[in-house]
């Protein structure tokens, strides 16, 4: 950190230039967790488009689609239909809370493991140091002049990145379509514009924010550095400098030891910042730039075994503990640490939206109808002396097969009905049609009644599935007949 | 203000000047590519200046290097909709509208275009619900003047009513019995009662049974001796609950005795064969459309030898 005296008198410039990040490799067991997050994580995202699921001829056979063409969303056995779209806010809203209760227990762990934004800013730098080497020798080459060997190596290292972002952009086009015909498309240049325009533009924001951007992302852009200041407090366990254990920090530890000072257990090796991937000294305390990928931690344990300290100078902690700690106390057990007031009620709305949700799941019919009456005209007379109405009914078969559905309406006396298909000579109580696999089907249906009777007369439209499987829906409406101002 | 300006202690950063109620802000530097974003904006304002119409000038603006205009946009995308409707009007006009109703895709897109039509062409006096109005006929109900069916409803679109020096318009005439001194006052209340015992809003009581023998002598033959009408002529069936002109007494009084002669347009010489086709189809869509009848058919077999 600069001193503040050096500060004055200087023209400050209005823009600053990044200062590249360039993290050193380190072995531990937050690395290797970050390993196996890496692994799972990307092995959803690239698999989860293959796997099938077998739902009959009239579905696809994509286990998870999100069908924008026909407005439909797969997931294994559950189809959601667009007025079923509440089931995507009430996962949103469990996505949010999720994100609270994780936030509150264990700060940024989001940040630190799970946001693709890390993840591949992590796959970015593992190329980097593949190519170019470690820390120091990126550094050195950086600085270095441009010669063929550094062309060679920044040319290699480019060409890395925009293969894996292709393969970043490539995947994200199969969730929208049949994945196997998609790519056999794509691959002989038949695939829909917009899914080339899709690969290219995520393509392109993948190497800009993965290759180039990365911790900046985090710092500048990200809203949710921001919103989880309010979602910490002192007992969420973050990533934390012990300072009351490692200062004063001393280099020459022999040295000082012999001259009797007083000395912490930090040396001040700067392991901890060379590992960072987003550059920051988690010595200065909580700061926006940490994002609690905790590979500081590894770093410090191994100094730690190394100059004979117990590890943990560098530890998840929570600021209460720190305090504690300080003091000379005790730290709360982990557990106590989770199990507080904060973090159950954020559990118990996380899994209340999740039990609604599962309940809503398993109570929806696949059957449904809506009746929309003709306002122009309201009622028509018959020769005979009925009236007529006429309504739009929309019956939705929800299931991958066609079901033979049955028509009736209840609450009105003598009417009769029929659709434009049948004409009046064939009209009746009820009436019987077929509605194609996963569709509407849009029947326009006449109401006919004698025409004594009130001027607004509520009856209700049902609709029953004629199969063994069931399932019944009804609508209210209300029969118009002449009234008083004719 | 700027006085006030100091270097903050913990970051090491200066500090705007600016005080609320001890917070201050500081004057972090922006990362230098946000810079560049910004000299990017304004690399494509200039782009787009000179690629699109952007300058204000006396009468009109710069046109841009790709001539794009909102205007040019709409008559493109007019054109490629006609283009898109092509293959739908060139299929409506190839079929004869009594094998429309074969074709049911064919009959929707009919039935869709009737719909813009009518919004044109008949709402003027049939009404945007095509419900009518007295003297106007309701075109939803189940009551036809000159026939239900498909082909006859497009034979009427295209011909008119009563339209003077047209051979093929639907033409008839009812006498005006009262003004024309056929029939006394007296005898048209008589008439008047009998109709109205016909279609059962009035019990028979004498006059009806005087009006009885004057219907068979003047008006059975058009109307029927039971006076449920007759097609060929437009006579209306005066045994339902529809009356084009009113049913009350005075209303079919009137009727009788000065005679109506409602008239439409012969929309054949003014619409094109595909947009008459379409209303018929739309017409006949509203509710009341009838299929031709089997026996019509057979009676009029003579005449339709022609057809397949």
């Amino acid at each position: 950190m600069a001193s503040p005296e050096d500060l004055t008198g200087v023209e400050k410039s209005l823009y600053a230039k990044r200062e590249p990040v360039c993290p050193k490799a380190v072995d531990g067991k937050f690395r290797r967790l970050k390993w196996l997050i890496m692994a799972v994580t990307l092995a959803i995202y690239y698999v989860t488009p293959w796997l099938r699921w077998d739902r009959g001829p009239y579905a696809p056979d994509q286990a998870v689609l999100v069908d924008l063409a026909h407005r439909r969303f797969y997931m294994f056995g559950i189809e959601i239909w667009p007025h079923e779209f509440y089931y995507v806010a009430g996962l949103l809203i469990m996505a949010g809370i999720g994100l609270f209760l994780v936030t509150s227990v264990v700060g940024r762990a989001w940040c630190g493991y799970a946001c693709p934004q890390t993840v591949w800013t992590d796959l970015f730098q593992h190329v980097d140091r593949l190519v170019e080497g470690d820390r120091n020798a990126q550094m050195r080459l950086a600085k270095a002049p441009w010669t063929a060997s550094k062309i060679g190596k920044r040319a290699l290292k480019y060409a890395i990145f925009l293969l894996i972002s292709l393969a970043t952009g490539g995947a994200w086009i199969f969730y929208f379509a049949d994945a196997p015909t998609l790519a056999h498309d794509l691959m002989a240049g038949d695939a829909a514009d917009v899914a080339y325009a899709t690969v290219g533009v995520l393509t392109a924001t993948t190497f800009v924010l993965g290759g180039f951007l990365r911790e900046q992302v985090c710092i500048y852009m990200c809203p949710w550095p921001r919103i989880q200041t309010a979602m910490l407090d002192e007992r969420s366990l973050l990533v934390t400098y012990k300072e009351w254990r490692g200062e004063p920090r001393h280099r020459g530890t022999k040295k000082a030891s012999l001259a009797d000072l007083e000395l912490g257990d930090c040396i001040d090796c700067y392991q901890c910042v060379s590992v960072c991937p987003t550059g920051i000294d988690i010595r200065e305390g909580p700061q926006i730039g940490c994002i609690t990928c905790a590979l500081c931690i590894d770093a410090c344990d191994k100094v730690m075994a190394q100059i004979g300290r117990p590890r943990g100078l560098i530890d998840y902690a929570t600021l209460e503990d720190c305090r504690a700690e300080a003091q000379g106390g005790e730290a709360t057990p982990v557990l106590k640490t989770i199990l507080r007031p904060r973090t159950l009620i954020y559990f118990a709305i996380w899994i209340s939206v999740g039990l609604a949700m599962l309940f809503a799941l398993g109570e929806r019919t696949r059957v449904d109808i809506s009746a929309q009456p003709e306002r122009n005209p309201v009622y028509v007379l018959l020769s005979d002396g009925a009236v007529r109405n006429s309504f739009t009914v929309k019956i939705r078969n929800m299931q991958a097969r066609p079901r033979e559905m049955e028509v009736a309406i209840t609450g009105l006396a003598g009417a009769a009905i029929w659709t434009d298909a049948g004409g009046r000579e064939r009209a009746g109580a009820t009436l019987v049609t077929n509605v194609p696999p996963d569709a509407l089907a849009k029947l326009r249906i006449f109401v006919a009644a004698p025409s004594g009777g009130e001027t607004r007369d509520e009856f209700s439209f049902t609709v029953r599935a004629l199969d063994a499987d069931g399932g019944s829906d009804s609508v209210d409406a209300v029969f118009e007949r002449p009234g008083t101002e004719r | 203000m700027a006085d006030k300006k100091r270097i903050d202690q913990p970051t090491g950063t200066e500090t705007v000047g600016h005080e609320w109620d001890g917070i201050e802000e500081l004057n972090t530097p922006l990362p230098r590519w946000w810079l560049w974003t910004l000299y990017a904006t304004i690399a494509w304002a200039v782009v787009y200046v000179v690629l699109y119409p952007a300058l204000p000038m006396v009468s009109r603006a710069t046109e841009g290097v790709l001539g794009w205009s909102s205007r040019g946009q709409l008559e493109e995308e007019l054109a490629a909709e006609q283009s898109r409707r092509g293959p739908l009007l060139r299929a409506l006009a190839a079929t004869p509208v009594e094998r429309l109703a074969d074709q049911p895709r064919l009959m929707q897109a009919a039935i869709e275009g009737g719909r813009a039509a009518f919004k044109t062409s008949c709402v003027q006096c049939h009404g945007s619900g095509a419900a009518g109005s007295p003297g106007y006929p309701n075109l939803n109900d189940d009551d036809w003047l000159w026939g239900g069916d498909l082909e006859s409803i497009h034979f009427t679109i295209e011909h008119g009513a009563r339209q003077p020096g047209h051979d093929k318009t639907r033409m008839s005439q009812m006498p005006a019995f009262g003004r024309d001194g056929i029939l006394q006052p007296r005898e048209i209340a008589d008439v008047t009662a009998h109709v109205r015992t016909l279609s059962g809003q009035q019990k028979v009581n004498a006059a009806a049974r005087r009006g009885a023998g004057l219907f068979a002598a003047n008006c059975a033959v058009c109307h029927g001796s039971d006076g449920s009408g007759n097609r060929s002529v437009g006579a209306p069936n005066l045994r339902d609950s529809i009356w084009l002109y009113g049913g009350d007494g005075a209303a079919i009084a009137a009727t009788i005795a000065n005679s109506r002669y409602g008239v439409m347009p012969q929309w054949g010489n003014r619409l094109d064969p595909v947009t008459v086709k379409m209303l018929a189809a739309y017409v006949h869509s509203l509710g009341g459309g009838e299929r031709k009848r089997p026996q019509l058919a057979q009676a009029g077999g003579a005449a339709s030898d022609g057809k397949p």
